[in-house]
């Protein structure tokens, strides 16, 4: 407001009456209003959103959706297999992932004279941040579900993974060219080998950051439904074998909302919450944590 | 999320100038690095050859006719993209319609308009929208959106716009709540935050300077925004456009539950259709190994793979080339 108040004192021409300087102002006015309407309506649909998970989940939060597993309609049950079946895969599929992404990004940021293929593996490591998780789907489906001649959590693993280390590779490439270089410098002087400088000063400087993009990695997959359908399949028994088709939430809450069971339907919204709550807490979370410690030099 | 790698070379320098010595320490390092970073390169690789190996049955089968045959038949087995095709790319075009002018006006108010304090959290809550998992997206849209626009918003729809000559033709039909307009503006809804952080991102990035000069030769925020800023990063703005098209052309989830899924091409927005992403989704699991019908939905899967990689690729080159000016 301020600035727009020390605007219309300096210029003249805003405050002139003539038909112009008016219909400035209108314009001027009527973009604002626009704007802030368009900010309360993107905020409305997040709150209608949050609003619908908390009204329609809380009713069915109960000790015995932990603790039961799936179950036929009008038998109780819960979501326990399917929150374990969730938890194991993410966990995996970050395990096998962080690695290769963080050694990726490491790849990209401090090994650009190998020439031209650093660019590319950067395209296309980009080009896999954004591809659709349904073609991973079926990509892992024909190359580990067909083979093997049935529906496996590794194989939903390997899904997840595939998209897990691309948001692994990104965070680490950005966090390791914030690490000053005079550190690596210094690093250098002391007589360090160049992969004692990466691996204990550049990434040690930079592992706020990497943590933050772990941890939003695993949030993003964590709600991956589409690639789990054609891979780990979901399963109504309690089941932590990994060579079996094993249960994930949102698998879970896509077959519950689907159905024509009130009580299905019903722990489709718990589920919903369960994942929405877990998926935004991560983030909030990542996001306090790199304000608080990311910052490549502390 | 895109870092100009203008640095990189020089630090690279760092890694090889040292390596002289043979330490081998960095030579296993830089092994794994290089597989590690190769690995990605592999398993782009599998997914092209294995979609267009997967669908070459369908793709030799139907010739060059299964991109435009409306048929989807898995009885007489006779399957064709064209359907699919339209309503991915038109649920995209209505998402952009709506997304666009939502994304700028809410990263124009955080940049310009509001008070520091609020527009971090009102970011953070902008960015939490782009987290919310797709299936959410859509289960909401089926409970709440489908029955709100089978009520409101389609017979009113309609009722005035259902005459205007031209237009008409998009609003008339039955309003079901579901279909190829509920589907659009669930995407519209997935996509905003995206593009919104994009144009935020580059708004701020604007050297201060051109603004100032702008306001002081008496422009409004408005003008300054259109003669300068907009001018500035037109190129990095239709990035971040292009990035939120990528995203809408593949999302699944969400517009399986609420765009009717039915083969059937038309003008109608209120009529159900289906997408590439939604169709292979529902058919997958009932298609059996080596049948026609799932090679069609693999051709289908490479079809929308080329479609997002161009789209993406073209995001990639305006971004970089916007925020290198």
């Amino acid at each position: 407001m301020s600035a727009q108040k020390v605007q219309a004192g300096a210029t003249s021409g805003w405050q002139r009456g003539g038909a112009q300087a008016v219909r400035r102002r209108i314009v001027e006015r009527l973009v604002n209003v626009l704007c802030g309407i368009a900010t309360v309506v993107v905020l409305f649909l997040l709150f209608s959103i949050l609003w619908t998970l908390v009204t329609r989940g809380a009713a069915g939060l109960s000790l015995s959706t932990f603790l039961h597993s799936t179950a036929a309609p009008g038998s109780g049950g819960g979501l326990a297999n399917a929150i374990v079946g969730s938890c194991e895969q993410t966990m995996l599929a970050a395990l096998l992932g962080t690695p290769i992404g963080m050694l990726t990004g490491i790849y990209l940021s401090e090994f650009s004279h190998d020439g031209k293929i650093v660019s590319f593996v950067r395209f296309v490591s980009d080009m896999m941040l954004s591809v659709p998780s349904i073609l991973v789907g079926l990509f892992v489906y024909l190359v580990v579900v067909e083979p093997a001649g049935h529906f496996s959590g590794i194989a939903g693993t390997l899904a997840l993974a595939i998209l897990f280390i691309p948001i692994v590779v990104r965070t680490t490439e950005d966090m390791l060219h914030l690490v000053p270089r005079a550190m690596r410098e210094a690093a250098y002087a002391l007589g360090a080998p160049g992969w004692r400088v990466i691996v204990s000063i550049c990434l040690r400087a930079a592992r706020g950051g990497i943590m933050t993009g772990i941890l939003l990695a695993l949030a993003r997959i964590s709600g991956e439904t589409a690639p789990m359908l054609f891979t780990s399949l979901g399963n109504l028994n309690w089941s932590t074998n990994l060579n079996a088709p094993m249960a994930s939430l949102p698998v879970t809450i896509y077959q519950y909302a689907g159905s024509a069971y009130d009580d299905w339907v019903q722990m489709a919204w718990t589920g919903a919450l369960l994942i929405t709550v877990a998926v935004l807490a991560t983030n909030i979370f990542a996001r306090w944590w790199l304000s608080r410690n990311g910052t490549a030099s502390s | 999320m895109m870092e100009a790698p203008s640095t990189t070379a020089a630090r690279g320098a760092d890694v090889s100038g040292r390596n002289a010595g043979g330490n081998a320490g960095d030579i296993a390092f830089g092994m794994l690095a290089r597989l590690a970073g190769w690995s990605i390169l592999l398993v782009m690789a599998g997914i092209i050859i294995v979609l267009v190996s997967g669908g070459w049955q369908a793709f030799s089968t139907f010739g060059p006719g299964f991109i435009t045959s409306r048929a989807w038949n898995p009885i007489s087995h006779n399957f064709g993209a064209a359907t699919s095709i339209f309503g991915t790319l038109i649920t995209t075009v209505v998402a952009l319609v709506f997304a666009v002018p939502f994304a700028f006006g809410v990263a124009f108010w955080l940049v310009e308009m509001a008070p520091p304090a609020l527009a971090r959290v009102i970011e953070t809550a902008v960015q939490l929208l782009a987290a919310v998992p797709s299936i959410i997206f859509g289960m909401w849209g089926f409970f709440i959106v489908v029955p709100f626009m089978a009520h409101y918003v389609e017979p009113v729809a309609t009722r005035y716009l259902g005459h205007v000559p031209g237009i008409g033709l998009l609003f008339r039909g039955a309003p079901y709540g579901t279909g190829l307009l509920t589907g659009g503006l669930i995407l519209a809804i997935m996509v905003t935050p995206f593009i919104c952080s994009v144009m935020a991102d580059v708004f701020v990035s604007i050297p201060a300077v051109l603004k100032e000069s702008a306001f002081g030769l008496g422009a409004t925020r408005w003008e300054v925004m259109r003669k300068v800023v907009l001018p500035w990063s037109r190129q990095a703005v239709m990035g971040g456009i292009m990035l939120g098209t990528g995203r809408a052309l593949g999302e699944t989830m969400a517009v399986t539950f609420v765009i009717g899924n039915s083969n059937r091409l038309g003008w109608s927005l209120f009529a159900p259709g289906n997408t590439i992403a939604s169709l292979i989704a529902l058919e997958f699991p009932e298609s059996s190994a080596g049948s026609l019908k799932l090679s069609a939905l693999l051709a289908l899967g490479a079809i929308l793979m080329v479609i997002s990689f161009i789209t993406l690729a073209c995001s990639r080159m305006f971004l970089q080339r916007g925020i290198k000016n």
